[in-house]
């Protein structure tokens, strides 16, 4: 009557589907939800999940039901004190401190309160990169440095002691072996055979010469098969492992940004919000990122994500001066041919007026031959100043290498990193 | 079965300890058959799935349909389920069992043995005897069908949702969600639903349908005075006096809108009769919660306690057993900070063991009560109680003055025009009948939710639909009506009015779209 399925091994994300079609639906409370939680983390804490809440009201399935008011009598267990004919004023709505619940009637169940769920890294990633499609950002498009680095390449006849390849080896010793025995051992059962012959024959027919003939072979015979070496070089068999260029996985990102008065902290958020971006993605093509940040006014300084981030500073732009800080940090603990060197730079535009062609001359001299990629944004609703004019001509000179976007407000983030990449993709 | 196992089992110690095997499943799956069948239950065949936690969470969002169509709403469930497993602010059910032939039931793997033993008592031969024996299970689902149709159901929406799209189909599937307890057929047993024959006559009836709706909708609209300025002279032979359509009030909202609405495509229609065959498969276990509850528990326990004398299990098990025995069937008190209503399991698991105890040994208010059944075969009696109710009838007919008196049942009265509540009824003499009553009320599906019926369709003018709620002591809608009729006004494709009734006068209106839309889209 009764059977038994053990179904533990069977695929267990019956819902997954469901999820979706939840997450989907809900799309823009939870890209709310992430948003804040892209301004609140730090950049290098974007690779896990995130708690999401909604309002209950957004996301009740409504029915028809009875609402308050009416006559309706109710039936509760428990009874202490009371007796038929109790009277009690109803629990006001503010007070609600009585000792009795008196068990209003629990279907209206307005609760406020919010329903929460968490969000998985990957659809926390989605949310942030948002149809970015970054698996067509792949790193075919980036010029990365090449390591040489040994790569298996089969097996090869020799090679140093260390790579010998132990079943390799053995196993030709072993058909070796039976290639040059068996010969040998065909031979010496026809002497034996004949030995035998020989000597089961009336011993006036024998023929001693012929005997002895015979056990003179057997003898050489069995001296060759002792012969045969177990193992020879000839054997021996090595793994060979060949010297391939590999793409670097190592790579390196500068955060340069523009801290002086002309900076508010809006704009700094919508500058953490690109070098997230620009982190993210490397973080998904390289094994090692490391950040550096730079942060300048008229004089530039390497500090950390907190202080790059939040700290105030007033004060003048020499934009030079995070540049040449830059070419003096690459030159000191990453040397080019070891690193892949991305620079991303955010900066309102402003700029000293003569710095801007210093920038320019560091630029295309020192810096752009080393690098992979430079991204620069500039956060300005303004029209721009002679900065942007300097970049512009570096961009005319490495135009696969250097990419410069404007951005007004938060919203234009995505389109302006989506759109230099692409740029890279159709060079 | 054989004698060889049989001694084999005697050598055996009884079962302790809390790990689980299959063999040991089997084993007491086996002796728990052999006890059910003493007690006559007779039950669907078992189909027992073990499956992990995560799977647990899987089926129970999908209220448990062991497939169902995809929909947000399932997700929204499962979230919620995982968020509050995970928080450790809920462990998860530890059974559930779909009412189907055969009758699945599902193990959880973390469960220890007493568990195990416990839930395929509670499952497998509780509530799946209830399925096969009580009427309404009987009368309105087709327990052999479900889960075909079920496939059906998930292969048709994922069609349409290639066809026209997630979005459209979400839509209206929650357009149909919000109407499904409006999609039964209270009063009338539905025809069984077969798959095979679904499938087949799916296309025959889209086109059948269609005509006929085009049928009902083919006068050309015109203006709404016109109808009604018209006076015998004019129309002398009535043609537009017709009755009003339709011309009884229909309690099926589903049925009403699947066969009349004037705008929807076929394939909309053919989605609507599923969410309507759902709820309709769901309906009887909304009436019975009580009771069935209340029987699976009743025959655990009965179950656990005969293996226990038998020797089949040991000490630590059936105190393990109580112990989650206890705490499933513990009713807190109203004033309890975890009072949450009344527990079904509660007051089920009472109500069936005080029968046993009047049939066995009736005092005489038991007598005087329930002349009936004191003193006759308990076995019988509850056999015909499971058979033959549902919660509201069955409290009706069996709640006994010890069972309130044990729950301290007490009835509090709750009116608007009183600015006291009153307290008019507790669990003496005098309030017995009346506590009965009310509980027995507090069941009843009807009384539960508001009566809501198609009152008028204005087939010649502006293919208005006008639905009727009678009120009931008095008690208005809740705010939810205005986005439950706006879903109603997606599917109808016309404007919709509601007309609240209390004593034959219309005491409050409503209408979607909103009137101020109208204004100013006029």
């Amino acid at each position: 009557m009764s059977y038994f399925i053990d179904r533990r091994g069977n695929a267990r994300n019956k819902s997954a589907v469901n999820r979706q079609r939840f997450i989907r639906r809900y799309r823009s409370h939870i890209k709310r939800a992430v948003e804040d939680a892209v301004n609140r983390r730090s950049i290098t804490d974007m690779e896990r999940g995130e708690e999401v809440s909604i309002p209950t009201r957004d996301i009740s399935e409504p029915v028809f039901q009875h609402g308050q008011g009416g006559k309706r009598r109710v039936i509760n267990p428990g009874n202490k004190e009371f007796v038929e004919g109790d009277r009690m004023r109803r629990p006001g709505g503010g007070s609600g401190g009585g000792g009795s619940g008196e068990g209003q009637a629990s279907n209206q169940g307005e609760g406020e309160d919010d329903f929460a769920f968490s969000l998985s890294r990957e659809e926390f990633l989605e949310f942030v990169f948002d149809g970015l499609e970054l698996p067509h950002l792949e790193r075919k498009q980036v010029a990365d440095m090449d390591e040489v680095r040994p790569v298996r390449a089969g097996i090869a006849r020799d090679g140093p002691p260390a790579r010998i390849n132990i079943v390799r080896s053995m196993r030709s010793a072993q058909a070796r072996r039976i290639a040059m025995r068996s010969p040998i051992k065909r031979a010496l059962k026809e002497a034996t055979e004949a030995l035998e012959q020989e000597e089961c024959k009336d011993p006036v027919l024998r023929n001693k010469v012929r005997i002895a003939e015979l056990k003179a072979e057997i003898e050489r015979l069995e001296a060759r098969l002792k012969a045969v070496p177990f193992l020879d070089t000839y054997d021996l068999r090595y793994n060979h492992l060949i010297n391939q260029p590999m793409p670097s996985n190592k790579a390196v990102m500068f955060c340069v940004m523009d801290v002086s008065g002309s900076m508010t902290q809006a704009h700094k958020d919508i500058g953490k919000r690109f070098f997230l971006l620009l982190y993210l993605f490397l973080e998904r093509n390289y094994e090692k990122v490391e950040l550096v940040f730079i942060r300048h006014h008229t004089a530039a300084k390497e500090v950390d994500e907190e202080e790059f981030f939040y700290s105030r500073e007033t004060g003048g732009t020499i934009v030079s001066s995070a540049l040449t800080l830059l070419d003096e940090v690459i030159e000191s603990r990453y040397p080019a041919g070891e690193w892949n060197l991305y620079v991303a730079q955010a900066s309102d535009g402003d700029n000293w007026d003569d710095d801007s062609t210093n920038c320019r001359e560091l630029m295309i001299k020192k810096l752009m031959p080393r690098l992979q990629y430079y991204a620069y944004v500039e956060i300005t609703p303004h029209a721009h100043q002679a900065l942007w004019g300097e970049y512009e001509r570096v961009e005319e000179e490495f135009p696969d290498r250097f990419a410069m976007q404007q951005i007004v407000e938060a919203g234009d983030i995505y389109p302006v990193f989506r759109e230099l990449f692409k740029r890279r993709v159709s060079a | 079965m054989s004698h060889k196992r049989e001694s084999r089992l005697e050598n055996h110690a009884p079962a302790s300890g809390s790990d689980w095997s299959f063999e040991l499943l089997e084993h007491f799956e086996h002796e728990i058959a052999r006890i059910a069948a003493q007690y006559r239950l007779d039950i669907y065949p078992n189909q027992i799935e073990v499956i992990t936690s995560e799977q647990m969470m899987d089926a129970y969002a999908s209220i448990g349909m062991p497939v169902g169509y995809h929909h947000w709403s399932f997700g929204k469930q499962f979230l919620s389920v995982e968020q509050a497993y995970r928080r450790g602010q809920m462990g998860l059910a530890y059974e559930l069992v779909i009412n189907s032939d055969p009758c699945i039931a599902y193990l959880m793997e973390e469960n220890t043995l007493m568990m195990q033993i416990l839930v395929m008592a509670h499952a497998c031969y509780g509530h799946n005897s209830f399925f096969k024996g009580n009427y309404l299970f009987r009368a309105w689902t087709d327990a052999s069908a479900i889960i075909d149709y079920l496939v059906f159901a998930r292969k048709y929406v994922a069609e349409c949702e290639e066809r026209h799209g997630v979005d459209a189909v979400e839509q209206l599937l929650d357009a149909c969600h919000a109407l499904q307890n409006y999609g039964v057929d209270r009063y009338k047993r539905p025809s069984p639903i077969s798959p095979e024959e679904e499938v087949q006559r799916q296309q025959e009836r889209e086109a059948y349908l269609q005509a006929q709706v085009n049928a009902l909708w083919s006068t050309i609209p015109q203006a709404e005075d016109d109808d009604e300025q018209l006076d015998e002279v004019n129309d002398p032979l009535g043609l537009h006096r017709r009755g009003r359509y339709p011309s009884e009030p229909q309690e099926n909202l589903l049925y009403f809108i699947e066969k009349n609405a004037p705008l929807l495509e076929p394939w909309q229609r053919e989605l609507v009769r599923i969410v309507r065959k759902l709820a309709q498969y769901f309906y009887p276990q909304r009436q019975t919660q009580v009771m069935n509850e209340g029987w699976a528990c009743f025959w655990h326990y009965t179950i656990m306690n005969q293996l226990y004398d038998e020797e089949l299990i040991g000490e630590g098990v059936i105190l393990e057993f109580l112990q989650s025995h206890t705490s499933v069937v513990q009713q807190p008190g109203f004033d309890h900070p975890h009072y949450n209503g009344i527990n079904p399991y509660a007051l089920g698991f009472a109500m069936f063991t005080d029968i046993k105890r009047i049939c066995e040994h009736p005092d005489d208010e038991d007598r005087e009560w329930f002349p009936d059944i004191a003193g006759s075969d308990w076995l019988e009696t509850v056999h015909f109680a499971m058979r033959n109710f549902k919660d509201e009838s069955f409290i009706q007919q069996f709640l006994s003055p010890k069972v309130i008196r044990d729950l301290k049942l007490f009835s509090l009265m709750d009116d608007d025009h009183d600015d006291h509540l009153v307290i008019d009824a507790i669990h003496d003499s005098r309030g017995y009948k009346r506590i009965r009553e009310a509980l027995s009320v507090q069941y009843a599906l009807s009384h539960r939710e508001p009566n809501i019926q198609v009152w008028a369709a204005n087939i010649r003018g502006d293919r208005s639909l006008t639905l009727r709620h009678v009120q009931d002591d008095r008690r208005p809608l809740a705010r939810s009506v205005y986005p439950v009729m706006r879903h109603l006004h997606q599917l109808w494709g016309f404007p919709v009015h509601m007309e609240s009734m209390e004593q034959d006068e219309i005491a409050r209106r409503y209408q979607w779209p909103l009137p101020e839309e109208d204004s100013a889209s006029g």
